[in-house]
């Protein structure tokens, strides 16, 4: 049984969508509890795993390995360690939380939760596949129904929006395929098996490609891919705009989740794949993840849209996972895969808040409101958690690693760090500035029968409150399940970077 | 080259002395039946592809063979083309027994012609004669002309079909030039024999880059590359739906089997069923196709995006799927060439699936703009799932096999070396360039117009069993160990 828990956990969703696609469509509430079902199921299912997972070994666990398609080596092969384990959590989480904010989702319910399962599972399959095929498979399998969630049911621009994501995303997922290939093709045999490819790591680093360096160039192939998807400045274009027009449970997969393969990406394959170019590249890195805070935070204080101030905030936070990352110290890897998980949990939180105002207003202005505190104080307190909670305020999860990501990166990259922290104080200016701008003032008067935020909203948004703030308390448990690999990590991309002269 | 050696040949002729029986009962049944009943000879058309499907099944485990005086070749290479000519011609033959298009006319001979057209393509992907393979393109150009005339009365069929001609004959005689050169240079019409020749190094180079020139103008106008497309917007437009579909895949997968067959075996040197395979020494013309794939994909895909018709779109789109396989056509080793008969394949069932689509909707609403697709997602809700799949799996993308079908063309471009990555580059780009006219129909029929009407359209039932056998192949095909890539790379066998 447990031999196949990666399996249940990747393919239970699109099982549900395909039960839901013979589900007439009147019947909504069937349709949408099916989607509660196959979610809650995916959710209980990852909680074994986390039971079953031995957090002593950081090495792949529960694995399955099959051949796939053999005239290629191609192999069905997944796996988990302290890296995707976070991530293996996150999912399930973030989209069952998501489906109890699409309950009001208008017109063609069938199609909308049918795609969000087929979505849940191209997302899942990328955090546990350890063949770079399989991988790719699931990386673009997750885009059609990510284009038909925005397309369809998403904001004023959303054909726009959508195409414009998809176009990005593609060319990035072409480089990708490239370089790939170009990776499959170093070794003979030749192979997909992110393990193998790991272990000959020297070797690749040994090649010439086009006369360069094969490690290099495989490395920025891949960089294109996993940086549009981060992502990092200057291919972030797409991002406001798709978070914005995208519906919120969709904003709030995209933020929570999508972004998070992009530096998983980096962490899975080129840091431990290619770590030669991978410390040739760290400090480049670390001065795109300090643009990233800088620029992100500086374009949310900018906003006067709630939302947009809100997807340019997941810029700024993916910056201190950049920032961390590169670094290649135990502190500043921990951070990065720690800010992952959080920023997930947080950054959902903020776009189902905004939903929440939003559905009542029909307008997302920041100076649009003020004063509304009074009349929606339970409102008004939990956006105050999540606000604080995305500024960084100690004793809330996103604090425990953006302090790790700093204290990581300080004794390698001195002075970017100084200049990060300043991103802090702009993080915190625009949270607090657009609070005060809404919740405080004299009530606008439009607004005196604002309603208060209902229990099914409330029921979404407590149990990410719950994980926010024991984690900003006690962050061992999450901690110790990732440390021991990611130590490990650092270790490869050290050790292979002295073997190199770096 | 007695008249025992012909009549021994024959038992490697089954396939082609099926098909050839049932054309002529067909023709003497289509006598005795009124316009009304004349579709019954479309039925037996199918019954006919399948009776010549089994007896090409039977081939099987033959090693290659040289028929007819080595006229023409039975070997896996060809066979893999006959497979994806006639299930392509049954499945068009389909296509058409419900069209409007063809509604209250005789359309007897329109069946035998396309029967006709596949003895052609038999031959053409056999021929390893220049005689031979002149006559059998001839063969099937003659009935590509006439079947995309069919619609007398429409002048846009007669525009297309007199498009087709002239530049067909134009170019047909380009590549005759070609071959009367190659003839006089080497004395022999064998292209096995012109390969000696050519490889003992008498002729000069001038000479040869002129000959390929000269033939790549007969080839490229049948696969439809740059520059030799121009007539392909127009016929495809003009052409009666279910023979535009058909003319974009077979034909095009015939010219591909006899291009390589001519470029792999003639111009080169060494056995092309070894690795220690090596195009022609003082002739590159793997870069001259590696430079025609690239403007012939970027060309296509550039001018596709700005159509409003859907067989247009589709007509350019076609252009820019040859420039993919002519990537395949550079490589020409053993992986290359696998990987363009998978993609041949592939792209049958993907392009058919797609003409079918708008042969259902312009049947339905008399429509083949896009802009007035708009809202079919929802009022034909199995029509417009189809055509995601079809639009997803043109533009390469998982799960569909044209994923895979582009992932093994790539395979294959990589793994050449250094020397074309710059190709697979344009390759990948192209396909982003794709996505956004592919998406323009899926917008179209999900985001123009979201409003779900109270009854859904109604297609006839045997359309939805077609749209279901196109449909499975391309999504579920590749997933159980790809049975048709090992087939594929089994068939890279070469009578020589």
């Amino acid at each position: 049984m447990s031999a196949h828990l990666l399996t249940l956990v990747t393919f239970i969703p699109v099982l549900g969508g395909i039960i839901i696609a013979f589900i007439p469509r009147e019947k909504l509430d069937a349709i949408r509890w099916t989607a509660v079902a196959a979610t809650a199921l995916q959710l209980l299912v990852s909680f074994v795993i986390l039971g079953s997972y031995d957090r002593m070994n950081p090495d792949i666990q529960m694995v399955e390995h099959y051949s796939w398609i053999p005239a290629f080596n191609i192999e069905y092969f997944m796996g988990i360690d302290g890296l995707s384990l976070p991530m293996v959590l996150l999912t399930p989480f973030i989209s069952f939380l998501a489906i109890f904010s699409s309950w009001k989702i208008p017109k063609a319910q069938k199609g909308y939760f049918s795609l969000f399962l087929l979505l849940d599972t191209g997302m899942m399959g990328v955090f546990v596949s350890l063949d770079f095929f399989l991988f790719y498979i699931f990386w673009e399998v997750m885009l059609l129904p990510m284009y038909f969630l925005i397309g369809m049911w998403g904001g004023p621009k959303k054909e726009y929006a959508a195409i414009k994501f998809f176009l990005y995303t593609l060319f990035g997922s072409v480089l990708m395929l490239l370089g790939m290939l170009a990776l499959y093709f170093s070794l003979e045999p030749h192979t997909f098996n992110m393990l193998i490819l790991r272990d000959a790591a020297p070797e690749i680093g040994q090649k010439l490609l086009l006369g360069m360096n094969a490690a290099k160039v495989i490395f920025m192939l891949l960089f294109v891919g996993f940086a549009i998807k981060v992502p990092i400045f200057p291919f972030h274009t797409w991002l406001p705009l798709a978070h914005v027009e995208a519906p919120t449970a969709i904003s709030v997969i995209l933020a929570g989740i999508l972004l998070k393969m992009g530096t998983y990406g980096f962490l899975r394959i080129s840091w431990p794949v290619l770590p030669s170019a991978t410390l040739w590249f760290a400090l480049p890195m670390a001065i795109l993840g300090l643009i990233n805070i800088i620029y992100g935070a500086m374009a949310a204080l900018a906003q006067k849209d709630l939302k947009k101030m809100v997807a340019y905030s997941s810029i700024n936070h993916m910056g201190y996972v950049l920032l961390g990352m590169s670094a290649m110290t135990a502190a500043g890897m921990n951070g990065a895969v720690f800010q992952m998980f959080n920023h997930g949990t947080i950054t959902a939180m903020l776009f189902m808040l905004v939903g929440v105002v939003y559905d009542r207003a029909h307008h997302r202005d920041i100076d649009g409101f003020g004063g509304i505190a009074a009349k929606v104080p339970i409102y008004a307190g939990v956006v105050a958690l999540a606000w604080f909670a995305g500024l960084g305020l100690p004793g809330l999860s996103g604090f425990i690693s953006e302090a790790l990501c700093f204290i990581g990166a300080f004794p390698v990259f001195t002075w970017i760090t100084i200049f990060a922290t300043l991103g802090i104080v702009l993080n915190a200016a625009y949270f607090l500035w657009s609070y005060q701008r809404i919740f405080f003032g004299p009530l606008n008067p439009k607004y005196e029968n604002l309603e208060e935020i209902n229990k099914r909203e409330l029921w979404t948004l407590v149990p990410l409150a719950v994980v926010v703030i024991f984690l900003g308390i006690y962050p061992a448990p999450m901690l110790d399940l990732m440390s021991g690999t990611l130590n490990q990590l650092v270790d490869i991309v050290k050790t292979a970077g002295m073997m190199a002269g770096f | 080259m007695d008249l025992t050696q012909l009549a021994l040949s024959l038992k490697y002729f089954i396939p082609e002395m099926v098909l050839t029986g049932f054309i002529a009962i067909a023709i003497i049944y289509d006598l005795f039946l009124k316009p009304e009943t004349s579709h019954r000879i479309g039925f037996m058309a199918i019954v006919g592809l399948l009776v010549t499907l089994g007896m090409l099944y039977l081939q099987q485990g033959i090693p290659a063979t040289g028929i007819f005086a080595n006229m023409f070749a039975l070997d896996g290479f060809a066979t893999f083309f006959k497979w994806v000519v006639a299930i392509g011609a049954a499945l068009a033959i389909w296509m058409s027994l419900d069209t409007n298009e063809l509604a209250n006319r005789r359309v007897g001979e329109y069946h035998i012609l396309i029967l006709i057209l596949v003895l052609g393509m038999f031959l053409l992907v056999s021929a390893t004669h220049i005689i031979s393979i002149y006559l059998a393109l001839e063969m099937v150009s003659i009935m590509s002309y006439l079947l995309a005339g069919y619609l007398k009365e429409n002048s846009r069929s007669n525009e297309a079909s007199i498009k087709y001609v002239i530049y067909g004959a134009f170019s047909s005689g380009i590549m005759l030039y070609g071959l009367s050169l190659l003839y006089g240079l080497t004395g022999t019409g064998y292209i096995s024999e012109i390969q000696t020749q050519l490889a003992a190094g008498q002729v000069s180079p001038v000479m040869l880059i002129l000959v390929a020139v000269l033939l790549l103008a007969g080839f490229g106008y049948k696969i439809s590359a740059v520059p030799f497309h121009f007539w392909t917007p127009d016929v495809y437009e003009g052409a009666p739906t279910p023979i535009t579909a058909f003319l974009s895949v077979a034909p095009k997968a015939a010219g591909f089997a006899v291009l390589i067959r001519f470029f792999n075996i003639a111009f080169s040197q060494g056995d092309p069923n070894t690795p220690s395979w090596l195009a022609l020494p003082g002739l590159d013309w793997p870069m001259i196709i590696a430079v025609l794939s690239a403007i012939t994909m970027t060309v296509g895909n550039v001018l596709a995006i700005q159509q409003n018709n859907v067989k247009r779109l589709l007509a350019y789109s076609s252009i820019a799927h040859a420039g993919y396989m002519l990537m395949g056509v550079v490589v020409a080793d053993q992986t290359g060439i696998a990987a363009i008969l998978y993609y041949a394949a592939v792209y049958m069932l993907m392009n058919l699936g797609a003409f079918f689509v708008a042969i259902q909707i312009k049947n339905i609403y008399n429509t083949e703009t896009i802009a007035d697709y708009a809202g079919l997602g929802f009022k034909a809700p199995w029509i417009g799932m189809s055509m995601a799949v079809f639009m997803f799996a043109l533009t390469g993308l998982p799960p569909t096999a044209g994923f895979v079908a582009k992932f093994y063309l790539f395979r294959a471009l990589v793994q050449f070396g250094d020397g074309f990555l710059w190709l697979a580059m344009f390759g990948l780009i192209n396909g982003v360039v794709s996505l956004f006219y592919y998406m323009r129909i899926l917008k179209a029929m999900y985001f123009d117009k979201m409003e779900i009407p109270e009854k859904l359209t109604v297609v006839p039932v045997h359309f939805n069993v077609l749209m279901f056998i196109l449909v499975v192949p391309l999504l579920v095909g590749w997933m159980f160990g790809d049975p048709l890539s090992t087939w594929a790379a089994e068939a890279v066998q070469f009578f020589f």
